[in-house]
Formats: C-alpha cells, structure tokens, sequence
C-alpha cells in the first residue's frame, strides 16, 4: 500500500504556491526553549506531515499556526508567521478571525456534547455562512459527506454526537472543522485514538480534503506519514531537521538524525 | 461495680487479649511472620474484639433494658386505687425513683446503714429526722417506701449480676480467640468481617435516623389531622392561632412566604453565583482565583442568625427607606424582599462554588474545539461549556433552593413572622419554619392542634425538600454518566 502512494505521488511533485511561511520560530513555555529557530515554508493544497519523536515539538509548532497556544499563559512566540503574507501574530490581527481560516482536529475526538447536526452547525452558525436553514442543511450535508460520515448518520442527526463510535466522533470532528470554511485544517495526530479501521478511513479522507485545504497533520506513525503526505518536516529537540518531499525524506534523508528516526534507531 | 468501671476494664482486658495474641502467633511460628495465615496484628484484633464486644453489646442491651424490667417488677407494690391513670403511674414511679437515689445517698453519706435503709419504715421517726436533717427527700407513703427499697435490692443484684456477666463473657471470649489462635487461623478475614460490620452499621444508624424523623413526624401529623381537618389545613389561607380554641391553621400563606422568599434569595443568588463561577473558571487567573473563590466561601461560613441581624439592622431599614417608601409600598422594616436578597447572598456561595467546580469538569478539549473553529470567549462559554454544564448547574440550583426553603433564621429577623398572603414583596410575611418554632416555643399542651400542626408543617417542608433533593441528586448523577 505504502509503495502504490508513493508510486502515485511521483506524479504529483510540481511546486504549489506557499500558503504559510514561517521563519525564525522560537516559541517559550515559561523557562524550556521548545522551539528553537524554526523556518519552514508550507505550501497551498498539500498534506504536510510533521514526524518526531514525543517531546520534539511538532505539536508545539502545529499549535502555533492557528495561535491555539494563546491559551497557555506561559507560552510566548516570536518570530514570523505568514498566512497568505500576512502575519499571524501582528498585533492587528484577532485570533479568533485566524482561527476561522486555519481550523484544527485534535488527537482525541472531543465534540461537543450536542446533536450530531449542532455540532456541524456550530462553526456555519458562528461565522454566519448560511443565511436560512435550508442553506444550513446543504452546508451540513456536505460537511458530512466531505468527512465520508453522511451516509453513516444521516438517519439521525439529531442523536447526540458523543454516542458515535470512536473512528465517526473523529470524522464528525473533521466535518465540524471542514464545515467553517477553512483555508488550513490542523490536525494533531488525529488518528492516535483510532483502530486500524477508522484510522484507513480517516486516512483516506485527509487525501480528499487536499483537493481543497492544505493539510498539516502531526503524527507518530511513520507509515502514516509516508501513506498520506506530500511533504514531511522532521523535528528533533525542538529544531527543524529536515524538510522536503515525502519520498526524499523517506528514501534518501540527508541528516543522520532523521536517518536514524525513519529507520527506528531514535525516538 | 459501675457500668463505667465495667467497660474500663473490658477494655483493658481486651488490650492485654491484642498483645497476648499477638505474641502467641508470633511465638508459634518462632517469629518467622510469613508463615502465619494473617499479619500478626491481625491475631491481636481477633482476640481484643472477641474480649471486648459481647460484654460492650451485653452492656448495651442492659442498661436499656433495664429500667423496663425493675420498674415492672417493683410496681407490685403499688396499690391500683394509687394510679388513677397513666399520668400519675409514671409521677409515682418518678417518686419511687428519687426514694431510692435519696435512699443510696443517705447509706453512702453515712446516715444510715445499708440495714437500716433495707428496714426503713414511715414509723421509724428518729430516722426520719435524721434523713431530713441530712436533705434526703425520701417519700414517707408506705408503698412507695416499700418500692423504693425493692427497687435499690433488686438493681444492687442485677448490677452484681452485670459484672459478673460480662467479665464471664470477656475472660470467655477472650479464652476462646486464643485457642483458635494458631498460624494457619484466618484471623484477617474474621477482623475484616467485624470490620464490615461496623461499617454497616454506621451507614445503618443515617438511614435509621432518617426513618425515626419522618415516623415521628408522621405519627404527630396523623395525630395533628385527627384533630384538625386536613383539606382546612392544606387549603385554608387564613392562619390564626390561638390556644383558646377556634384556630384557622391553613398552611397556604405560610406556603406563599415560603415560596416568595426562597423565588427572590434565588432571584438574586443564581445569577450573581454562576456569574462569579464563569468569571473563576473562565477567565480569572491561577492567583485571582486562589483568591476570590476562598473568599467567596468565607460567605458559606457565616451563621445564618448573623446573616439574620444584617438584614434586621442594616438591610431592612435601606429597602424601607430607599424603595419601599417612595414608591408607596409599604413601611415595614421586615420584608420579603429583605429576607429575600439577604438569603441570596448567603447562596451565592453554594450556587458559585458548585457551579464553579462543575464548570471547571467540562474537558478542556471542548474549548480547545470551539475555540478552534473559531468562535470566541465568550461563545465557547455560552454555546459549549455551559450547555456542556447545565444539569450539573441545575442540581446546583436545587440544592441551594432546598436550603433556601428550610432556611429559618433570616426569615425570622428579616422577613417578621405575619402570616399573610400579598403580592407585595415590601410587606412583613413569614414561612413555614418560623411557624413551627413558633408553635412548638412556650409552654404548650402537646394534645392541642395548635401545637401538633408543626408536625404536620414540618412534614410538608420535609416532603417539598426532599423531592428538591432527589430531583437534584437524579440531575447530577444524569451529568455524571455523561463523560464517563
């Protein structure tokens, strides 16, 4: 399986327009340097994976995109941050309106103790993306049909979204997030909570959502990494090892570190 | 010897059972512990409480029993034609009684001898004089006399029998522990039976407690209701006591005080409380909070009969002066609305703390969800934590609306004690828990209606009470399953 994406993917290689560019991320908790001079360019309509061993900071970094780390105290960022050129922690700019753009699906599905209809609705009805409820509907259905969950709930949407199985609550989690309109979905290992066949599912739908957002996805699984991204950055203590195409760093990494982590000698 | 002096030394001997059967296993396995059954201690417990509790329950059942037992066995001597009725059997049985303390007193202050006391008679003047000099009341009526000293003979036997009985029982008890007492002896699982015993029975002794109360109320009511027709009770909305006869005792306005004052204390707490939860657990810092809740909770600690004079002496007057009277409504000091915002702020606490502790256990990874789709503070708080909340916040509610509801003190000093049914929230009104205390308060007949309709209140208020509770609790339990 691994080598039919990759084999596929060779295809694929051609330069998109960069949707994020970061450079000289340094990020504080408190006292421990967690991120240390991080420049990565991130690049429009492309699943990007960031692997490392527990405690490298890929989360760290994640969280920053979408300025999720606001709500630790002790957290402090420097350095820039570009979304579509403009920088994410200029003073100008209101989290909340960021967080619009750049959605996030966290490692262990949390939504909200609601209806399975409410729960995709809350982001629609927030931001007022629909005017009537007809309109909510088709932004629902289609939010549901984009996370491949429709047709496994579309009898009762209006059951509550906490009695879903594992696999759906992560999938409802990504139909609320894809239902906002993002430009960026962030996902923090999303599957980690997951079996095996929730997790292909999953997998196969961050393939789709590509066609539309660009995808950023933290995870541990090496093998997730090289089936669903496009490009890897590999983090170690805190610092950016390597970054490039999946296949490059997958077959010829240039750094002994990441060498040696993809071939599961650290980490 | 004295029942105290009894226990002592059960005590003692079943102290000396724990270190002798301790050492004894100890012994038997020549200090190699492992190969005993138990821990070593264990067989110390086995022989201490094998010393110890059949004399303690023995005692127990005795010192009930007894005062049944001599008193019947005594009233032999008691003429028929000397009990007129029930009454005065136990006035005469009082006399006895005293007779024979006097009767011991005289003997131990050395008045009299034991003889002389056992063969005292109303004739035997020179005696007589001699108890009176020394301040002995000892009654001179022939029967009673006679009782008095069958009462003195025969509870010297029975407590000469009590000793011997439970020492029996501890030197037994404690014999037949430590014949058992050998390594392979499953002393662990005998302690730890006893151990749940005792367990029981503490978790007995609430339920029974409970159950007294309400047959207690329940027997007085159904007395109450004999005397006094209960649709005049339950729908009567005039309440005019008087011990004369001829008292309207409908419960109605007291109900109406009741209810108004717990609506305006809730009025005013539930949202000054869940407000203050919010502000803690969503937006304060780590060092504000470490501060505001404590002090918040100091409100909790606060007697009620404080909260009482605050609303006598400083809030009643405010609300005659600034509200009642220009507006025209009133000029009475005591107020529902006085009792009723002073019994607010005293469930602000309850309200913001539980609130604030429930609000604190919605996960955080909700937030982080709807923060993450961008929605604000604020709508996070509105439209995911407090739904997310809201069965723990009613059970909340609840609880504080059952305090509300059985709260006494405030509603006595703020709110007056007129039983009267009036939209007015200026007017003096009262409630059913000062009605009771009223009624019980003085020196009452407890035949009369006028008394027993405090039963019949207090287990109105206790009916209303508990289904607040058990709705509460049936609430919270719902929340609980919910992110489990």
């Amino acid at each position: 399986m691994n080598d039919m994406y990759l084999a596929e993917r060779a295809v694929d290689t051609q330069a998109r327009p960069i949707k994020f560019k970061c450079s000289d991320v340094q990020v504080w908790y408190g006292d421990k340097h967690a991120i240390k001079d991080v420049s990565v360019d991130l690049e429009d309509k492309t699943v990007t994976a960031f692997i490392g061993p527990s405690g490298c900071g890929k989360s760290t970094f994640l969280r920053c995109l979408n300025r999720m780390n606001d709500t630790i105290p002790v957290a402090k960022v420097t350095g820039r941050m570009l979304l579509d050129g403009d920088d994410i922690y200029d003073r100008r700019v209101d989290p909340v309106q960021l967080r619009a753009r750049v959605g996030m699906v966290f490692q262990k599905p949390n939504p909200f103790p609601k209806s399975i209809y409410d729960n995709v609705a809350y982001g629609p009805k927030i931001h007022g993306l629909a005017r009537n409820k007809a309109e909510l509907d088709v932004v629902v259905e289609k939010a549901l049909r984009g996370a491949a969950l429709w047709d496994e709930v579309k009898d009762r949407l209006q059951e509550t979204g906490t009695g879903l199985s594992g696999g759906q609550q992560q999938r409802l989690c990504i139909a609320r997030a894809v239902a906002t309109a993002p430009e960026v979905l962030l996902m923090d290992e999303p599957c980690s909570a997951l079996d095996p066949i929730a997790t292909a599912q999953v997998e196969e739908l961050i393939d789709e959502l590509r066609e539309t957002f660009s995808v950023v996805i933290v995870t541990h699984s090496m093998q997730q990494a090289a089936r669903v991204s496009q490009k890897t950055a590999f983090f170690h203590l805190g610092n950016l090892v390597e970054y490039g195409s999946t296949d490059d760093i997958f077959t010829r990494p240039q750094d002994p570190r990441t060498e040696s982590y993809i071939s599961g000698r650290i980490g | 010897m004295p029942t105290f002096w009894i226990m002592i030394t059960v005590l003692a001997l079943a102290a000396a059972g724990f270190v002798v059967g301790r050492s004894q296993a100890v012994r038997a396995v020549s200090g190699n512990t492992r190969l005993l059954h138990s821990r070593p201690n264990y067989y110390g417990w086995n022989v201490a409480l094998f010393t110890a509790l059949p004399p303690l329950l023995l005692l127990l059942i005795w010192v009930l029993a007894q005062p049944a037992i001599v008193a019947r066995a005594v009233e032999d001597h008691i003429p028929a034609e000397a009990i007129a009725d029930n009454e005065s059997r136990s006035l005469l049985m009082a006399d006895v009684q005293r007779s024979a303390t006097e009767l011991g007193r005289a003997v131990s202050a050395g008045t009299l001898t034991e003889a002389e006391a056992a063969a005292l008679t109303p004739l035997d003047k020179a005696a007589f004089d001699r108890l009176a000099k020394a301040g002995a009341k000892v009654s001179d009526t022939p029967h009673v006399l006679a009782a008095a000293q069958d009462y003195r003979s025969i509870n010297k036997t029975a407590a000469r029998l009590l000793t011997g009985l439970a020492l029996a029982l501890a030197l037994g008890g404690m014999a037949l522990a430590l014949s058992r007492t050998v390594p392979e002896f499953r002393a662990r699982n005998v302690v730890e039976q006893v151990v749940r015993g005792v367990l029981i029975l503490c978790s007995l002794i609430a339920i029974a407690t409970t159950v007294g109360i309400v047959l207690s109320l329940v027997f007085e009511s159904y007395n109450f209701f004999r005397l006094y027709p209960w649709q005049d009770f339950f729908f009567g909305t005039e309440w005019t006591p008087s011990f004369g006869g001829g008292s309207k005792l409908g419960i109605l306005p007291l109900l109406w005080g009741t209810l108004y004052i717990s609506v305006i204390a809730l009025l005013v707490a539930v949202p000054i409380g869940l407000f203050a939860a919010v502000y803690m657990s969503e937006y304060a810092s780590q060092r504000v909070r470490s501060i505001v809740k404590p002090a918040i909770e100091v409100l909790a600690g606060i007697p009620t009969i404080v909260y009482g004079l605050f609303a006598l002496v400083t809030v009643g007057p405010l609300i005659r002066d600034w509200l009642a009277m220009p507006l025209g409504l009133g000029n009475s000091a005591s107020s529902v609305m006085t009792a009723g915002l002073v019994m607010g702020m005293m469930l602000i606490p309850f309200v913001s703390s539980l609130s604030d502790d429930i609000i604190n256990a919605v996960p955080q990874s909700l937030r982080d969800g709807s923060l993450a789709l961008g929605s604000t503070p604020s709508e996070t708080i509105r439209q995911v934590v407090l739904p997310a909340a809201l069965p723990g916040i009613v059970g909340a509610v609840l609880l504080a609306a059952s305090r509300a509801i059985g709260e006494t003190m405030i509603v006595v000093l703020g709110a007056g004690a007129m039983a009267r049914i009036s939209p007015n929230p200026f007017e003096a009104m009262t409630t059913i828990t000062v009605k009771i205390v009223g009624q019980l308060t003085g020196d009452n007949d407890f035949a009369s209606p006028e008394t027993l309709v405090a039963f019949a209140l207090g287990l109105t208020l206790f009916v209303i009470t508990l289904g607040l509770n058990v709705f509460a609790l049936y609430i919270v339990r719902k929340y609980r399953e919910q992110y489990e």
